[in-house]
């Protein structure tokens, strides 16, 4: 490395830095064994990874999502009067249980998706009811549209279609699921629309009025 | 002499409605045991029914009333779960039955295309039932029932 005898600018001091960096990047070590080096990576990968995730899981609590007034006013305060809120038994549905996906890369895949509702956040597209209300229909045909492709997969989680007791149901409801769950004609999402959530406005949307 | 007799009885009489009306609990059947001037418990809420067979209509113009649970659904200016099963284009699938042609009406008589704006809030007049006894009965009689009372021979 030269040194030259003039003060270098900022960029160019940044720049021979980088380069010096490299050189000792792409050569082997001479000072640590090898050993040493694969464990270090090891145990570095193993922190990496367990605060990669755990910063995930924190953002997949309902404590995180209602952190955003638009979630906690709109959504959360909704889903309270449902059953998947408050039921018998006690049992029930966080945000993340229905809203991300469990599997991992289907989980990262929803994740790098939400990136935009930080961005809508920070930038108030839905700020007020007013606007919230605007927006309904379209952010609830992104989440049906979601749940039509993986064939219902969050509600599947907990509602298992083979576990289903029809004879323990209401005769409605075990006709209705004999003929189209059973089949594979439709998807839960296709007749449970709004049952988490107020409804838009459903002029249009296919099976409404 | 006779006037302070009659205010004596009077004041005795008094007195001994008084008497008799302190002594009576105030209590009635439907309350219980439960005080008039104190709210109870309340009853525990009876179960809906949840079946899809009609229930018979105690006279023509009743609404039918819902056979079955609509906890949950909802029926404002946006969406009418009712109607996701009942409107005319969905009972094929739903096999429910279609609301009434007179839905379709307007109050000049006109048939629109759809369910008509003042008959779009089903609850107004269709309820659903519960599961209970009913703590006051109803003698109420059917037309049917009434005319084979008055006719020759009878009750039938």
């Amino acid at each position: 490395m030269s040194v030259e005898p003039k003060a270098p600018s900022f960029l160019k001091r940044v720049w021979s830095f980088a380069v010096e960096l490299w050189g000792v990047l792409i050569r082997p070590s001479s000072v640590f064994a090898l050993g040493v080096l694969v464990l270090a990576g090891f145990v570095a990968g193993v922190m990496f990874w367990g605060a990669f995730n755990t910063a995930l899981e924190l953002t997949n609590t309902e404590k995180f999502c209602t952190s955003c007034h638009e979630m906690r006013d709109n959504l959360f305060s909704e889903l309270k009067s449902t059953i998947h809120f408050s039921n018998r038994s006690g049992v029930r549905a966080t945000c993340p249980d229905c809203h991300v996906p469990h599997n991992w890369t289907d989980k990262i895949a929803r994740k790098m998706q939400a990136s935009k509702e930080v961005w809508g956040h920070l930038f108030g597209f839905i700020d007020t009811r007013e606007k919230f209300m605007d927006k309904r229909l379209e952010l609830a045909l992104h989440e049906w549209a979601r749940f039509k492709a993986n064939d219902s997969l969050e509600c599947r989680n907990c509602h298992s279609a083979d576990s289903m007791d029809v004879t323990k149901q209401s005769p409605r409801a075990a006709v209705a699921h004999e003929r189209y769950l059973f089949t594979g004609e439709k998807t839960c999402i296709d007749c449970h629309k709004g049952i988490a959530h107020h409804l838009p406005d459903m002029r249009g949307v296919p099976g409404w009025q | 002499m006779i006037k302070h007799l009659k205010i004596a009885l009077l004041v005795a009489a008094i007195a001994a409605a008084t008497g008799t009306l302190a002594a009576e609990s105030l209590t009635s059947d439907l309350r219980g045991s439960t005080p008039l001037n104190d709210e109870g418990p309340a009853a525990p809420m009876a179960p809906t029914r949840n079946t899809s067979e009609h229930e018979t209509r105690n006279y023509p113009e009743q609404p039918p009333v819902i056979p079955h649970s609509i906890d949950g659904y909802q029926i404002d200016l946006r969406s009418n779960k009712c109607l996701s099963c009942h409107a005319r284009a969905r009972t094929g699938e739903s096999q429910a039955p279609m609301v009434s042609i007179t839905h379709f009406m307007d109050r000049d008589g006109q048939f629109l295309a759809s369910v008509s704006p003042r008959r779009f809030f089903c609850t107004e007049c269709h309820v659903p039932q519960s599961v209970t006894n009913p703590p006051v009965s109803n003698d109420f009689v059917d037309i049917d029932t009434m005319l084979s009372r008055s006719a020759p021979g009878g009750r039938r």
